[in-house]
């Protein structure tokens, strides 16, 4: 097995709605390895959860993937029949929701949802498929997992909801793991904790992660690697230390300006002007230009991804090449 | 020295059920067969004292349940405290004629976490933010729209755009409009709940900007409500950390990000992620935040503090002066 778990090419997801056209994801290519981490960063709207979605195949109609490929250990996911998907969602490939109600049944014991998942994908015997249950629950951290696995849902707090729906992903040990913005809901305590399991597992199994969310402070220090999305763009990707200590795109340098640990205390904060374009009707070229205070008559036309520096990508045509103070 | 905006003396909240006939019989029934009634009190807040002085910009922090919120919404005078007193330059509003008292309340105005929830959606933005001066006699006859533009131009917004109703405008500009709706009515204070929690980064520093001005301009006093120690640190003057209803500590915000004495505090800090961290090691406090339902006796952190004594179990660490202006709520410190 190749150490490249995930590679997306070229990939869009478009939404053909009556009021047009809505290109939520458009030309986004990016891979993760085994037990990397991408960090998946955006503003609402920008596309980093329709590309979570796209991943693992889940875009209802209006939305379909309009092109590119996703190939998952060379496998093109993009290609697969909905009977294939299945074999694989909650397999080989799992997702952690903002809203972990999302992925638990309110009506169902956790034992009966974890002993459901597992023999969905694994013929074992009902106490082998509740003994990895426990396990699992164990793993993140629960405690008292074989009492915890007769509760409800609605008998656990936020955070301890997330780590089963955590427990739940990591039941087939998959490859690759989604999560869309799972610590988001969550107090400060509870998402360090949470963040901790993550780090762990990812070390000991070797699970690629795609976490995907609107906090730069986050993935500064979870993500192996970053990918900032703009109006449906990867505008720039790479290792985190490039991204976030050197970062090239007027767009991501104006975000990290506008994070209040990097301005002096009481300071007015830079701020991007505007507000974020509607996907609608998205400008001529880079979507950005109307916000950026570097854009001229190139900027009308689509700037192309480019690569400065190995394994770092930029989609603009006048990058600040200065570092940042 | 400023002179103090807001006092707050020995405020506790309490909520709890109000019991019919049936419900006291079958608590009294089961008491008689040995099961005594377990008490459903939430303790929100539970005797706080804290002092905003004029021109102050005070961070409250702390996470869900611990109370900031019920705190914000009895200084904005939107809840009675059930014990102790609000005191507005000094005086009990308890105490205030009913005029004063609605007088005190308009100088006392509250913007909310989400912007959509907090706004009338079948109102147009004109009348959302001129209704309240309007209603109070604010607005001299004949200037209403001259009045509104004026109040929607200082938020940031165009005027051109108060024909239309709340559901046309994006999160940042619906802060906008409560901003300016809360602003409409010339108030001396602002607590702000979560005003900035809903929004993406790069708009939340617009507001906190927007805020910063506003500030500036009008002279105003602000509560901070937040769980986002980045934003409070940026824009405090004083922070105050709470946990599950108590003031744990005090102090100057440079103060308590540079010197925080409480383990609490301490633990808070160390696990906000940072934008310069690289592959940070996450720790995580150990345990859950306690229900306000079913409090740990002595000091609340206990269970979850590396340094817990046998004391902290029994004794409720009282709130101390450890240097000028710092106070903290720790049994280390004495």
């Amino acid at each position: 097995m190749s150490d490249m778990t995930l590679e997306v090419r070229n990939l869009r997801t478009h939404f053909f709605t009556r009021a047009g056209v809505v290109r939520a994801v458009e030309d986004v290519s990016f891979s993760v390895q085994r037990g990397r981490v991408l960090g998946l960063v955006g503003e609402s709207g920008s596309g980093k959860t329709v590309t979570g979605f796209s991943i693992i195949r889940l875009v209802d109609p209006p939305g379909r993937i309009a092109g590119g490929s996703i190939l998952f250990h060379g496998r093109d996911l993009a290609k697969l029949s909905e009977r294939e998907m299945r074999g694989l969602r909650g397999n080989r490939i799992a997702m952690i929701f903002q809203d972990p109600m999302m992925t638990l049944n309110p009506v169902l014991r956790i034992d009966t949802q974890m002993i459901e998942t597992v023999r969905a994908h694994a013929k074992v015997s009902h106490a082998e498929a509740r003994a990895r249950s426990r396990d699992a629950l164990g793993m993140v951290g629960i405690p008292s997992p074989d009492e915890r696995l007769e509760s409800y849902p609605h008998q656990f707090s936020g955070g301890m909801r997330q780590r089963v729906a955590i427990a739940i992903a990591l039941l087939h040990r998959p490859d690759l793991i989604i999560a869309d913005e799972p610590t988001t809901a969550l107090d400060v305590t509870i998402q360090a904790q949470i963040l901790a399991e993550v780090q762990k597992l990812a070390a000991n199994v070797g699970t690629a992660l795609i976490w995907i969310t609107h906090d730069l402070s986050v993935v500064a220090g979870l993500a192996d690697e970053i990918a900032v999305m703009y109006a449906g763009r990867i505008v720039e990707a790479g290792d985190v230390a490039t991204v976030l200590d050197r970062p090239s795109h007027p767009y991501t340098h104006g975000l990290i300006g506008s994070v209040p640990s990097r301005n002096k205390r009481g300071t007015r904060l830079r701020q991007i002007p505007g507000m974020t374009p509607s996907l609608l009707d998205l400008p001529e070229g880079c979507a950005f230009r109307a916000r950026c205070a570097y854009a001229d008559a190139a900027c009308e036309k689509d700037p192309p991804t480019t690569e400065p520096a190995r394994g770092h990508a930029l989609r603009c045509f006048h990058p600040l090449l200065e570092p940042v103070a | 020295m400023s002179a103090p905006v807001i006092e707050l003396r020995g405020v506790s909240k309490r909520f709890g059920k109000s019991f019919d006939i049936a419900a006291r019989l079958t608590h009294r029934l089961s008491g008689a067969l040995g099961r005594p009634y377990k008490d459903q009190t939430v303790h929100a807040v539970d005797t706080v004292d804290l002092t905003i002085r004029k021109g102050e910009v005070v961070g409250l922090v702390g996470e869900s349940g611990c109370g900031k919120s019920t705190l914000g919404r009895m200084v904005a005078g939107i809840m009675p405290p059930s014990d102790g007193s609000v005191l507005w330059q000094g005086t009990d509003i308890a105490t205030l004629s009913p005029e004063a008292a609605r007088a005190v309340k308009l100088k006392v105005q509250m913007i909310f976490q989400d912007p959509y929830a907090s706004l009338n959606p079948r109102l147009r933005v004109a009348e959302i933010v001129g209704e309240a001066p309007r209603v109070h006699g604010m607005i001299p006859r004949g200037t209403f729209d001259a009045y509104v533009d004026a109040q929607l131009h200082r938020a940031g917004l165009d005027p051109a755009y108060k024909r239309r109703y709340p559901h046309q405008f994006s999160g940042g500009q619906r802060q906008r409009i409560g901003i300016a709706r809360a602003l409409a009515v010339q108030p001396e204070f602002l607590v702000c709940d979560e005003a900035v929690a809903a929004l993406d980064v790069s708009i939340q520093a617009q507001i906190l900007n927007l805020f910063m001005d506003l500030r500036a301009e009008l002279d105003l006093t602000y509560l901070f409500i937040s769980h986002d120690l980045g934003v409070v640190e940026h824009l405090s003057d004083r922070v105050v950390i709470m946990y599950l209803g108590r003031i744990v500590e005090e102090a100057r915000a440079e103060e308590i990000f540079a010197h925080a004495n409480h383990p609490y505090t301490q633990a808070l800090l160390s696990e906000v992620p940072r934008i310069e961290a690289r592959k940070k090691h996450f720790v995580g406090v150990k345990g859950e935040i306690p229900s306000p339902i079913d409090r740990p006796t002595g000091c609340h952190f206990h269970p979850r503090c590396p340094h817990a004594m046998p004391r902290c179990a029994i004794e409720a660490p009282a709130l101390r002066e450890i240097a000028p202006g710092h106070r903290s709520a720790c049994h280390l410190n004495t």
